[in-house]
């Protein structure tokens, strides 16, 4: 794909998300656009939002649970980039209303790096041993694109599908919990609509951030001290509105809540 | 209200433990007897584990079906149901379960509480259980249908002892004092691969709540929870199917794992 049509469509996804609007599926309209393609599409739509004061605080890791896969006909999961103006603290109100389009709610495990990751070849080992703590944590995914309407390019693009994040106020040093079994349980306005445990997430949370880091390193790019990687849904995605509250708890880990308006 | 003969509620008990003995599917028993009911259930149930103590099988515990919402929205009900073990449903821990004793087994990772004093209802709450509770382990529940296909209501289920079947605990002891049982995660992997997983509060919120409703539920028919009994509080996953040449295995976090073999 050409580098005209990579910063059209980069700037494209920007102006749906700032304008709260969607775009048709970029798949339907350059049918030959490659994953890799869909990338840079995304690194344009990030280079807006940097222009414009956001700064990059970490990554994410999408499409890990088998079911995603399977509906996106993919083996391997995507990341995107999260920026301080996605962050929000545990218990805030979240301006869903204002900010985003089709939100829906994630729950899964943050990861806070105290050194660089820099693949290929990092190891299980090395993910435990290059972080700082691990985080309960709240995704709320968006999609620019219509209704929803995703291939794996679509996503990529689209920044894996990203909108903003809820991290809960405990820390927790990652050799005080089995992350592959550790037990997460959501609740929607007060009724628990989902439970999962790490397996969920390709077998562990920490087999996403070990994937993350190996497939950046063959692009020259490490994961950093400091950044905060979300490794990915432990439960199904539900579908949110404003008025609604969800609080969940992660065994072992903590608990994180919101209000969204 | 009951609506079956005393005779009529042994007769179905016979029909329904050959069917179990002889790992046989039947049809429901409800499509012969559609009036019967919650009360005439039971009470097929309770023949049938008189029986058993008859023939020389202890019970050696309890256990609670239809304790995920999904399950009691699918099934139309407000409250789960219960049935009981009998001492031949355990399978030691790595056992190889043999298949052809079984009509079309399903597993469900479970964690299964033992007690050491007695709970009795009405108004028991989930401060006694955990306060009568002995230790926490993890279980599989091997759950069998006698019914064709799975395919049953509630009155059906109900005196078909709730689809017990066969049941293996292991791995690590927990304490209640140690754990948030709620958000206690588990997997199940079959054949190494998970296919299911959850946490605690898929059973009504609470793995105990689940035993607490079984003391107030057994006190309806003035009976208690012994003490020194297994109670497998409920599936936290959904149910899956196993055949011949399977291997399950269950982990849950803190306490280990608990695996068998299917052949």
């Amino acid at each position: 794909m050409d580098q005209n049509t990579i910063q059209t469509l980069g700037d494209e996804l920007y102006d749906a998300l700032r304008g709260r609007k969607t775009v048709e599926p970029l798949t339907e309209r350059e049918p030959d656009i490659r994953t890799e393609d869909a990338y840079h599409v995304s690194m344009r739509m990030l280079e807006r939002r940097k222009t414009d004061g956001e700064r990059v605080i970490g990554k994410k890791i999408g499409v890990t649970s088998k079911a995603v896969q399977a509906m996106l006909n993919v083996h391997q999961p995507d990341f995107g980039y999260l920026t301080d103006a996605m962050l929000f603290g545990n218990g805030e109100e979240l301006p869903i209303s204002e900010q985003l389009i089709a939100p829906r709610a994630e729950g899964e495990v943050a990861f806070v790096l105290k050194r660089d990751l820099q693949g290929p070849g990092v190891t299980n080992a090395e993910v435990l041993r290059a972080t700082e703590c691990v985080m309960p944590c709240f995704e709320i995914v968006d999609s620019r694109i219509r209704d929803w309407k995703i291939k794996i390019q679509d996503t990529v693009a689209d920044n894996a599908s990203c909108g903003l994040f809820v991290l809960g106020d405990q820390i927790v040093d990652p050799r005080r919990v089995d992350l592959s079994v550790c037990g997460m349980v959501v609740e929607k306005n007060g009724e628990v609509v989902s439970t999962g445990s790490g397996a969920a997430a390709l077998g562990s949370p920490v087999n996403c951030v070990a994937w993350l880091a190996n497939t950046l390193g063959e692009f020259g790019i490490k994961l950093e001290a400091g950044e905060v990687i979300l490794s990915g849904s432990l439960v199904p995605l539900l579908p949110i509105q404003a008025g609604e509250s969800m609080h969940l708890s992660i065994g072992g880990i903590g608990t994180a809540s919101t209000r969204f308006v | 209200m009951s609506t079956l003969s005393a005779d009529q509620i042994e007769s179905l008990s016979e029909h329904l433990e050959s069917a179990e003995l002889q790992a046989r599917a039947v049809h429901k028993i409800t499509d012969d007897y559609p009036d019967l009911d919650f009360e005439d259930a039971y009470a097929i149930q309770w023949a049938t584990r008189r029986r058993k103590e008859a023939r020389g099988n202890r019970i050696i515990g309890l256990k609670m079906g239809l304790t995920s919402r999904a399950k009691m929205k699918q099934m139309d009900v407000e409250e789960p149901i219960y049935g009981f073990l009998a001492d031949y449903f355990q399978e030691a821990e790595g056992a190889e379960v043999d298949t052809s004793k079984l009509i079309h087994p399903k597993v469900e990772a479970e964690i299964a509480f033992v007690t050491k004093a007695p709970l009795r209802g009405p108004g028991c709450h989930v401060g006694q259980v955990l306060a009568a509770t002995d230790f926490l382990i993890p279980a599989v529940e091997i759950i069998d249908s006698r019914y064709e296909n799975f395919r049953f209501d509630l009155p059906s289920v109900v005196a078909d002892n709730a689809s017990s079947s066969r049941f293996v605990t292991g791995g690590g002891m927990m304490s209640p004092r140690e754990t948030d049982l709620r958000t206690v995660g588990v997997v199940l992997e079959k054949n190494g691969d998970p296919v299911e997983v959850g946490a605690g509060a898929a059973v009504i919120n609470h793995p105990a709540s689940s035993v607490a409703l079984l003391a107030n539920m057994l006190a309806q028919r003035d009976e208690e929870i012994p003490a020194g009994t297994l109670i497998l509080s409920g599936g936290i996953t959904a149910a899956v199917a196993v055949e011949a040449g399977d291997n399950v295995t269950m982990r849950a976090q803190g306490m280990g794992s608990v695996s068998m073999r299917f052949v």
